[in-house]
């Protein structure tokens, strides 16, 4: 069995770990490129969205890169991320490939049906001993997680060019050769050591902007064109409202992002008061959250036609009005080119340090009639 | 009630809508702004699930959302929520909630929810008939006409699909004609299970004719942008290529610059290639 599985962020790393432990022969697709891109708009149907796309083309992929086995993650609705394996394995089956597909539903949808999953991805294993791989597996996931937080605090203000993308890739080294639980608690303690080492300057006027969407997009570099590096290394300090473990987590505070989804949901409430599958409520909270604690602006990423992120972005404009923030929605799709989104993102950041600048010279004149 | 859809609505729908909303989504905010001078409330339901276990569409649980968001004066919504996952119970207290809003009368609106009722079942009735009694027809040519309900009976937005083929001596048949044990029987086949109950008819009916081959052709009329649609396609266009039935399946796909032309263009070749079957069938 050689199990391949399409990227998402640090997924693959993930994953690699989770199926080293289980003594299964796990071989990721190629980092996501134009090619795989082309090879799914191809086959995939037209109208569907992006990351679809994109994971079909990871598939064939990994599968002329000698895979047999389809790992994918299900899901119950309504967003239609729950359908895509039973879509592609229509689709990859109809090229002529000979494949096995194994779809993980997520634990919600019937424990049984989740530990019979996992048995079938770790034959060798016991359920004692997949429990414990994926919990570490899982602790380790969540530190390249905060890894990858930390490096967006860094970036913004390192002071040597380069010097925070040297360090994660040192962190990640360090924590890929960590296989127990011990060697994970004194890889995570050096990772964090490094991030923190990364020289910093002491920045008082900077812009802060919070990164909301639909998660595919947000995760992976190849589908969000590594907007939170291009925005940190001018200065920016990015924070963004998912990560890898949060989403699959089965906690409900998101423990990296460091917001609960009762809060989110709560923050949300005025604007749209029932989930609507997807990232939809948590664009909605997440952005208000964000212009409550005085962030400068707020993108927000996602593929053509998602639906639960049309109507959080048919929303959005009410948020703006309301707290007087800019908000700047990116529709991703195949035709979406770098040079077009770097235009608009240098765009939004002039228009938000004209706002911030007029702000503060407002401020200062107050101040000034006062002392007068 | 909204005039029926017109290209008026459209166009207002349309330049206050997402771009990216699929087209009855825009029809849909047209409708809203056409009532807005005319009446005190308008009744958006927020319809979560209407079968227990599955969802509708992520933007029918948004819509009243996306409705307030509009930077437009509106008149009041009234935006209750229908969730047959929390089960039956609080489902007529739902019902309650909005009859309250107009009669203080508990028997008032028991009468008036049973009776609406009666009208719905009835009028399914006469289309399951009026299905029983076509499926004796041998003689003309039937076309079974799958999607959702607020594309296939919206003619403004069909382009008239049904008058037209009925102009080309087709007979048609919805899926909604189709009684719901035959949907369910069929959906059951599904390696996966729907979590889109709409979209279960859809998938149900047109499993059916290509199984039981009662009608001549399908054809399934779907929107651009459609989130369901677009992986339900999928599905069908696989099944229609592989299922011994050999039923011919077309899917149209409209959005607001669909041409009138291209339409007529499609079906009518659509329709010889079926008379050439049938003349070929004869003859064999």
């Amino acid at each position: 069995m050689k199990i391949t599985s399409p990227h998402m962020g640090n997924i693959y790393l993930l994953l690699g770990d989770l199926f080293k432990r289980f003594e299964v022969e796990y071989i990721p697709p190629p980092p996501t490129t134009n090619r795989t891109l082309q090879l799914g708009i191809r086959y995939s149907p037209e109208f569907a969205c992006l990351p679809l796309k994109v994971t079909v083309g990871n598939f064939i992929e990994g599968i002329e890169r000698g895979a047999d086995t389809l790992v994918m993650a299900g899901g119950v609705g309504p967003c239609r991320f729950g359908y895509y394996a039973e879509v592609q394995k229509r689709i990859i089956g109809s090229l002529g490939y000979n494949f096995n597909m194994i779809t993980v539903e997520p634990i919600g949808a019937g424990l049984v049906n989740f530990v019979k999953t996992f048995k079938k991805l770790a034959p060798k294993s016991s359920i004692k001993e997949i429990y414990k791989s994926i919990k570490t597996s899982f602790i380790k996931a969540q530190v390249f997680d905060f890894v990858e937080k930390k490096a967006f605090e860094a970036r913004a203000f390192e002071i040597k060019k380069g010097a925070t993308n040297v360090a994660v890739k040192h962190a990640t080294e360090i924590l890929n050769s960590a296989f127990t639980p011990t060697e994970l608690g004194e890889a995570k303690a050096e990772a964090f050591r490094i991030m923190n080492a990364v020289e910093k300057k002491e920045e008082e006027d900077y812009l802060k902007i919070g990164i909301v969407g639909e998660f595919f997009i947000l995760l992976e570099p190849f589908c969000n064109f590594d907007m939170c590096e291009w925005l940190g290394n001018r200065g920016v300090l990015v924070e963004r409202s998912v990560y890898l473990t949060d989403w699959i987590g089965s906690s409900k505070e998101n423990p990296v992002a460091g917001i609960g989804e009762e809060e989110i949901k709560k923050a949300a409430k005025p604007y749209l008061s029932h989930f609507v599958g997807g990232e939809g409520l948590p664009t909605i909270g997440n952005s208000v959250k964000f212009a409550q604690r005085g962030f400068d602006g707020v993108i927000q990423l996602f593929p053509f036609t998602c639906m639960p992120d049309t109507i959080a972005k048919s929303i959005l404009p009410k948020i703006s009005r309301d707290f007087d923030i800019p908000i700047l929605s990116f529709v991703i799709d195949e035709q979406t080119a770098k040079a077009g989104v770097i235009t608009r993102l240098e765009a939004f950041l002039d228009l938000i340090r004209a706002r911030k600048n007029s702000r503060f010279k407002a401020k200062e004149k107050v101040v000034e009639t006062v002392n007068c | 009630m909204s005039s029926s859809t017109n290209k008026s609505i459209l166009n207002k729908g349309s330049a206050v809508s997402e771009n990216e909303f699929c087209l009855p989504v825009k029809i849909f905010y047209g409708h809203v702004l056409d009532l807005t001078d005319k009446v005190d409330f308008i009744f958006i339901p927020r319809v979560v699930s209407v079968k227990k276990g599955t969802y509708t569409c992520p933007k029918f649980l948004g819509l009243p959302d996306m409705i307030k968001a509009i930077d437009k004066p509106l008149p009041k919504i009234l935006s209750p929520t229908v969730n047959l996952n929390l089960g039956f119970k609080k489902y007529y207290s739902t019902i309650l909630e909005v009859g309250k809003l107009f009669t203080q009368s508990y028997f008032k609106i028991g009468y008036s929810y049973v009776s609406a009722l009666k009208e719905f079942k009835n009028t399914k009735l006469k289309q399951e008939e009026e299905w029983i009694k076509s499926k004796k027809e041998t003689s003309e040519v039937k076309i079974g006409l799958v999607g959702h309900d607020y594309n296939i009976y919206d003619s403004y937005l069909t382009m008239n699909l049904t008058k037209r083929l009925e102009a080309l001596g087709v007979k048609t048949v919805t899926c909604d004609s189709l009684p719901s044990h035959l949907i369910e029987k069929e959906v059951s086949t599904l390696p996966k299970k729907l979590f889109w109950s709409y979209e279960e008819e859809i998938v149900g009916a047109a499993f059916h004719w290509l199984r039981d081959r009662t009608v001549d052709g399908i054809i399934y009329v779907l929107t651009f942008a459609c989130g369901p649609d677009s992986l339900i396609q999928v599905l069908l266009e696989h099944e229609a290529k592989n299922s011994s039935g050999k039923i011919p399946f077309m899917s149209l796909v409209i959005d607001e610059h669909s041409g009138e032309a291209g339409l007529i263009t499609r079906l009518e070749a659509f329709i010889d290639m079926l008379g050439r079957r049938e003349t070929e069938k004869v003859l064999v």
